[in-house]
């Protein structure tokens, strides 16, 4: 399993620990999937299941004191192993678009710096040459006066305008891959559309691989290839985005498919999967979903279940198979 | 704002030497008991019989015209008697304030940088000279360096600028030693607390070197409240230099301060104190402005409240 396969990012057996109060606690459990070059990849799951921990940890911006076991190859390259120079233009390579613009741009430097740092320090572009570049790709994220507002700081521009601001500086690098930490959470919900266009848009024109991360299966499947779903620190259910969301195989999936609003169906009380959501550490010895689903059986909590192939894609329950079908439109009986 | 501050405080320094106990005449006289005729004089002579308010409008509109009034013991003028003293003062607590930066800070990044080993040390190096008071600190430089070493001269402010460095090293040291805990500590936590930052995560992700890291996102950032502590101790080491300048005998307005205290000559306690209080406000002037160059968010129209 390498770049021989042409895959651009290879995930396998992933798992972290992080230190929390002087014991190691298990973030991420087994997590394996791939991307290839221009590929988009959904990982989708609710707050604390691990998704923006895996980027983190493709990233290599994991706290410190954190262990990393399995594999995360980059163009057939070790990533976990990468240090100095090779690590810089690995990050060169893969750029990153937080949640938070607010945060994540620092706030006493202008637009212009923040934007330029990369191409001037690391590429060794001149002044001059950058702020084109940047104007350039100003424009292209809907920002016409980009001249203006490169002399700007951040308190000047609101969370949309910053978001667009910071999805074109990591495109002016040309990265091959784009990891995208729940880009539109943080902002308005008509903002949000566009931006997550612009980002699409600017992608697919690319040609550049994309893992987006987003607790919003909908949006997920609007705009990537494939859809990875999370719980617990596992993935449970890697698919193509379509047949995720008409034939979901795993029980939590098919809970989240049934937790969306329908503009189009009955006006009952939404459907909620009982329970509430596990960290990785605290979830049940055999399957992690057992103490919530509503198909668990004794067999269930014996053994964690393997992620397993099944036609288009993977799945983590020992009932797949069994329950396919039953789980579609909702999959919540009674 | 600044010429309010001024104002104000001007009325409390001279209200307070008002109030506090003593007679200038008897001062003056030494004990011994003047006739009725000489005290009419002396009253008439440095309008003390004025009602207060008439006494303080007069003294201030002097003071604006850099005259500060007439020291009675001494009989001569308060302006020139702090001109004179007010360059040994500048000089200590330009030197101290070096050694506070570049000490104080230096070892705040190293601490801040650095776990382990070496932020141990910062933090009992900083807790060591916190629990130092400049009078202690005096004391032990003094006894260690210029008596048992013979390193630094004992007292003095010397001629020429080798020999007042030389004259002036054990003073500011210890004028510094206790404020450099103070700005060690803010800037260590500063530059943890920048290290921290989502936009150094940015920063990281895209692959910038660590020293540029460290200079463009952590320190840059961490200099906004570095700046303020650093300016607040500054202003604070004119009033706090009366205590070295004593141990250390040298002829600043600090130790003068003391000595027109002991001695009731209050025209020169007012006329310190006014400059001290010139100088805090000033320098506080000038940390607001740098403040406001450092961080974009502060506009100085509204700072100004």
């Amino acid at each position: 399993m390498s770049a021989a396969d042409g895959r651009l990012l290879d995930v396998a057996s992933l798992a972290v620990q992080l230190p929390v109060g002087g014991e190691l606690r298990t973030v991420l459990h087994d997590v394996s999937f791939h991307i290839g070059p221009g590929e988009a990849l959904g990982l989708v799951g609710e707050s604390g299941s691990g998704k923006s921990m895996t980027a983190r940890a493709i990233a290599r911006l994991l706290p410190a004191g954190a262990v990393t076991t399995g594999t995360i190859s980059y163009a057939g390259g070790d990533v976990t192993a990468l240090k100095g120079a090779a690590l810089r233009s690995y990050r060169a390579e893969v750029a990153m678009v937080f949640q938070d613009p607010r945060a994540h741009i620092n706030p006493v430097r202008r637009i212009g710096d923040f934007m330029t740092e990369a191409l001037r320090t690391n590429h060794g572009v001149s002044k001059a040459d950058a702020v084109a570049r940047a104007i350039g790709l100003l424009a292209e994220v809907g920002i016409a006066d980009g001249q203006r507002r490169l002399e700007q700081h951040p308190h000047e521009l609101s969370g949309g305008l910053l978001q667009r601001v910071m999805i074109a500086s990591a495109l002016l690098t040309e990265p091959r891959l784009l990891l995208a930490d729940e880009p539109t959470t943080a902002l308005d919900v008509t903002t949000q559309a566009d931006v997550m266009a612009i980002l699409d848009d600017l992608r697919r024109e690319r040609g550049m691989a994309l893992l987006f991360i987003t607790h919003d299966l909908e949006l997920a499947s609007a705009v990537c290839d494939r859809t990875a779903v999370m719980y617990a620190g596992q993935l449970v259910e890697q698919r193509t985005s379509s047949q995720l969301h008409d034939d979901p195989l795993h029980p939590y999936t098919a809970g989240l498919v049934g937790a969306r609003p329908r503009i189009d169906g009955d006006v009952t009380r939404l459907a909620a999967i009982p329970g509430r959501p596990r960290s990785a550490y605290e979830a049940p010895a055999g399957c992690a979903f057992a103490d919530r689903c509503e198909h668990v059986e004794d067999a269930c909590g014996e053994a964690r279940p393997p992620l397993e192939p099944i036609e288009d894609g993977f799945v983590r329950c020992r009932r797949a198979t069994e329950l396919r079908g039953m789980l579609r439109a909702g999959g919540r009986h009674g | 704002m600044l010429i309010v501050t001024l104002f104000v405080a001007s009325f409390a320094i001279y209200a307070a030497m008002y109030l506090a106990p003593g007679n200038p005449i008897a001062a003056l006289t030494g004990g011994r008991t003047p006739t009725p005729q000489a005290i009419q004089v002396l009253e008439e002579r440095y309008h003390l019989n004025d009602p207060f308010l008439v006494r303080y409008v007069r003294w201030l509109g002097n003071a604006l015209t850099g005259d500060l009034g007439v020291s009675i013991p001494l009989r001569s003028d308060v302006s020139t008697l702090i001109r004179q003293r007010i360059g040994t003062t500048v000089q200590l607590v330009a030197f101290a304030s070096l050694i506070i930066v570049v000490v104080g800070i230096g070892l705040g990044v190293l601490g801040g940088l650095r776990r382990g080993i070496v932020d141990n040390v910062v933090i009992v190096l900083s807790t060591l000279s916190a629990a130092v008071p400049s009078f202690v600190a005096s004391i032990i430089l003094l006894s260690v360096f210029a008596v048992n070493l013979g390193w630094f001269p004992v007292l003095g402010g010397g001629d020429g600028f080798v020999d007042q460095v030389r004259h002036l090293t054990l003073p500011a040291f210890a004028l510094a030693f206790s404020s450099i805990a103070l700005v060690a500590r803010i800037t260590r936590a500063s530059v943890r607390e920048e290290m921290g930052r989502e936009h150094v995560q940015t920063a990281i992700s895209r692959g910038i070197p660590y020293r540029l890291i460290v200079r463009r996102h952590v320190m840059r950032n961490a200099a906004i409240p570095i700046t303020t502590i650093v300016g607040i101790t500054v202003a604070s080491l004119f009033a706090a230099s009366a205590v070295v300048e004593r141990a250390f005998t040298l002829n600043g307005i600090g130790a003068y301060l003391i000595q027109a205290a002991l001695s009731k000559d209050i025209a020169v306690v007012q006329g310190i104190s006014l400059v001290i209080v010139a100088v805090f406000v000033v320098v506080n002037a000038i940390v607001d402005f740098l403040y406001a160059t450092l961080d974009p968010r502060v506009s100085l129209g509204t700072s100004a409240s």
